[in-house]
Order: C-alpha cells, then sequence, then structure tokens
C-alpha cells in the first residue's frame, strides 16, 4: 500500500502544468486534492511516469463572478465552497451539495476540478455541475477550451479532458434569486458514495407553475445524468406531491447501473425516482420561502 | 513527442530526482528531512520523526485513523505526500500535552469518559475534537451532531457513545478552561 515511483513535478503556474502535461501526455497525471488519486496510487491502479502536483498554482484557487457566472478555480478546496459567501449567494445548490462529499478530512483536500476530472457517477460535483449547466475550463497546448458539463462527462469515469490538458476552472451560471434548490442523497452510511442522488433547482411562476426545472441525477448509470423527461413533464404543471411523484417516475429508463454489491437495478430505479422526487421537493419548498421572504 | 523515458531526464534539471529536502513545522519545532518523493505524509510522519500517534488501518483514505492537522486542518495523511507538506504545519496529538506524564484537557475527557477501547482511532479523535473545538460553536453540540462532526474516523469498539460524550466533556473543559463538572 505504497505508491509506485514517478517524477514529481510542482509547477507554480497553469503553463507549466501545461507544458508538462503537453509534453508527457498519458504517462502523466495531474495530482490535485489527492482523495482519490492518492488512493490509487497506494493500490497501484495508477502508475503514471510523471505527476504533476497542481497545489502550489495559486491562479487555481480563485472564486470570482464575472455577470451571471460563478468561475471556481479548478483548485479551490471542496470545503471552501461549504461557508463561502459569495459561493452560497450565487449558486446555493453547490454548498450543499458540497456538505456531501465524503467526510471533512476529504473535502479538507479535495478539490472542486478533482472530482469533476476523476468524474465517478456517484460523485456530487459532476451531478451538480450537470444540473446547474455549468461548463467546464480546460487548457491545452493550443489554449482554453470550454465543454459543457453534460458533454463532460463521456462514461465511466471518462471526460473530455485529453492527456495534453489541464482542468483549471468550473464555471457556473448564476441561480436566479426566486429560484429553489435541494440536494438529496440515499447512501447507506453518512459519507458513502451515494446508491443514488439527485440535484434540483427550480423556478415557479407568477401563477405558482413552474417555469423551469433542472435535475441532475448521480450513480444510476456511467455519468451524471440529466433529467430532461422528468424535466419536461412538470414545465407548466403546479407543484403538487402527485404531479411531482408522477414526473419522477420518468427517470427510471435512464437507469442503466447493473447490480452491484451495493444495490441491484430494480433497487437503484427504485431510489431514481424517489431521489428526484425528493429534490424537487425540496427545491420547490425553498422556492416557496424565498416568494414569503423566509 | 518525445520518448517519455528521455524526457523524464530533462524534467529532473528543474523538479529534481526521487528524493527532495523538505522542511516541515511538526508539533511546533522546523524538521528538516530528505524525503522519496513518494513517501506519504502519514509513513514519513511515522517511520522519519517517530511520530507513532499516526496510525496505519487501511492507508486508502477509509478508515480515518491517520488524521493530523495540516495548516491546522484535518487531513488524513496517507492521502498527502511529505514531500507536499515543504513549508507547511503538521501537528499529530503528541504535540498535545506538555511532557509525556500530563494529559491535555480533551484526553482527559476520553480518559474519564471511556472514549477508548483499543486505543487504535483515538488520535485521530483526540485531533478531530481539538478541531472541533477551535473552529467551533459557543454551544455544546448535540449527540447528533458530535456523531457527524467524527464520522470520517471509524472506531470498532466503543460503538462511538462514549466518545460522543467524550467530545461532549472536552467541549466543556477547553470552553470553561476547567474541569468538568
Amino acid at each position: 500500500m505504497k505508491p509506485p515511483p514517478f517524477t514529481y513535478c510542482d509547477p507554480e503556474s497553469v503553463d507549466e502544468a501545461v507544458a508538462l502535461k503537453s509534453e508527457y501526455g498519458s504517462d502523466s497525471l495531474v495530482l490535485a486534492g489527492g482523495q482519490s488519486l492518492l488512493p490509487m496510487l497506494n493500490m497501484r491502479l495508477a502508475r503514471p511516469e510523471v505527476l504533476i502536483d497542481i497545489n502550489k498554482i495559486g491562479d487555481l484557487q480563485r472564486i470570482e463572478r464575472w455577470d451571471d457566472i460563478l468561475e471556481v478555480g479548478a483548485g479551490v478546496r471542496q470545503y471552501e465552497l461549504e461557508d463561502h459567501q459569495l459561493v452560497g449567494e450565487l449558486v446555493p445548490l453547490l454548498p450543499e451539495a458540497t456538505g456531501y462529499i465524503g467526510h471533512i478530512e476529504c473535502r479538507h483536500r479535495g478539490t472542486v476540478g478533482g472530482s469533476l476530472a476523476h468524474a465517478h457517477s456517484a460523485a456530487e460535483l459532476p451531478c451538480t455541475a450537470v444540473a446547474l449547466d455549468a461548463t467546464v475550463v480546460v487548457r491545452g497546448p493550443s489554449g482554453i477550451r470550454t465543454i459543457e458539463a453534460r458533454d463532460f462527462f463521456q462514461g465511466r469515469m471518462t471526460t473530455a479532458l485529453e492527456p495534453e490538458e489541464v482542468l483549471v476552472a468550473v464555471r457556473y451560471p448564476v441561480t436566479p434569486q426566486a429560484a429553489g434548490h435541494g440536494f438529496v442523497e440515499v447512501a447507506r452510511r453518512a459519507g458513502d458514495f451515494a446508491l443514488a442522488g439527485a440535484a434540483a433547482v427550480v423556478n415557479l411562476g407568477e401563477d405558482g407553475c413552474f417555469t423551469s426545472v433542472s435535475v441532475g441525477v448521480s450513480s444510476i448509470s456511467d455519468t451524471p445524468v440529466r433529467a430532461s423527461a422528468v424535466e419536461s413533464a412538470l414545465i407548466g404543471e403546479a407543484p403538487t406531491e402527485n404531479n411531482i411523484a408522477r414526473a419522477a417516475e420518468e427517470i427510471v429508463p435512464s437507469v442503466t447501473a447493473a447490480d452491484d454489491l451495493h444495490a441491484t437495478h430494480d433497487y437503484r430505479r427504485h431510489l431514481a425516482s424517489v431521489v428526484v422526487r425528493r429534490a424537487i421537493t425540496a427545491a420547490v419548498a425553498r422556492a416557496h420561502e424565498r416568494r414569503n421572504g423566509t | 513527442m518525445t520518448t517519455s523515458k528521455a524526457s523524464t531526464t530533462s524534467i529532473a534539471a528543474k523538479y529534481g530526482t526521487a528524493r527532495r529536502t523538505v522542511t516541515v513545522h511538526v508539533n511546533e519545532r522546523d524538521v528538516t528531512r530528505e524525503v522519496s518523493t513518494r513517501t506519504t505524509l502519514a509513513d514519513f510522519l511515522r517511520d522519519e520523526l517517530g511520530l507513532v500517534s499516526v496510525h496505519l488501518g487501511c492507508e486508502h483514505g477509509e478508515c480515518g485513523s491517520c488524521t493530523v492537522l495540516f495548516d491546522g486542518h484535518s487531513v488524513r495523511s496517507c492521502l498527502m505526500l511529505a514531500v507536499q507538506t515543504d513549508g507547511h504545519t503538521v501537528e499529530t496529538v503528541e504535540s498535545l500535552a506538555g511532557n509525556p506524564a500530563e494529559l491535555h484537557p480533551i484526553q482527559e475527557a476520553f480518559a474519564e469518559e471511556q472514549g477508548l477501547q483499543c486505543g487504535f482511532c483515538t488520535p485521530a479523535m483526540v485531533l478531530r475534537t481539538k478541531e472541533i473545538i477551535e473552529t467551533g460553536r459557543d454551544r455544546e453540540l448535540t449527540d447528533a451532531e458530535v456523531r457527524h462532526e467524527i464520522s470520517g474516523i471509524l472506531c470498532r469498539c466503543t460503538g462511538y457513545q462514549n466518545i460522543v460524550r467524550a467530545v461532549q466533556s472536552a467541549q466543556r473543559r477547553c470552553r470553561g478552561g476547567g474541569r468538568d463538572a
């Protein structure tokens, strides 16, 4: 249980990190918070020739607002999202979802970019990025490239990131003031990988009916899933218990996860609709609270 | 694109070879050591510095027994490399009491509440308690809150009940600056 040998590089600028990644490509891995990569190294599941530690790159650790975008640097530690005032005001789903990531000891090291690049289907930040229509910003030898979150996750722990590229930031659209959000997971123990999870943001119109619904679902497929069928079933409808429960069933066909040690396929089909229903219900309650100024 | 073997030697000039010299502020003193860049922080603390309160249960971030405070934050020391701590601060449970015959109020609380049995997770629990108190709230945490706060560290003996009491007792001792009522 010790890491295999590698050449350790700790660049202090993004340019330098990109230069290393350009040179070593798939023979190199980026070390961010290390909460997934270090276990993989310790278990010899990963054997990079070159390890590029990006923890000294200050430019990756910024949280900034530009107009209607909140940009979070790839190196921002997950715990920082939890009580960051700007993040809480602009994209309140983020701190809520982040609280579900592992345990506090993991969130003290784990980074935003690391979670997205690792792309575990049960992970909270990929699911949240898909629900929020976030954009992933990557840099390679030919410059900056932006990728929509729903295109970024391509398969089981597989992303659109090329071997020569470094993930540098995530851009989240600022959530409208009147919107409500909800995040729900089902896991056997606190901090475990979710058996299923859902992130929802909803807007209600003057008549109280849904004007927009965005839902991301984790752990039911190889990638986080956007629940488009659930969303379209709710637009224009009243946020009643029955309507939400009926629409939540629309997620079931998207469940592709096979039986595993933790849950059967059938159980995940059941859980998927449960977490979607609960996340939307929580989001509706928040939207009502905001409207009533509580 | 060059073959990687050849270019690895070209970056060695800038980033060094498989060993590096690091200076880390550990338990209130600076220590300088040459380390292999693939040595984990946990192995460095145990094998190089003799700080054997850092317990290795799983070595892949599941059990939490190797928890230390890195720049004041609880982290799993099996999931960091020693080379990453150059210029930073690390605290283990050895730093808490003034000398081996004394106990810190948090340690007293664990002893008096029987917040340990085999002791394997105890250094991690004690450090996490210190962090809870230092970053803490003015009031004593409820049982459920304590369970949530310590959920990153596994204890296979106690069933947690007495650890929860020990954390609450430690909170009272540290807040009042004196002994528990």
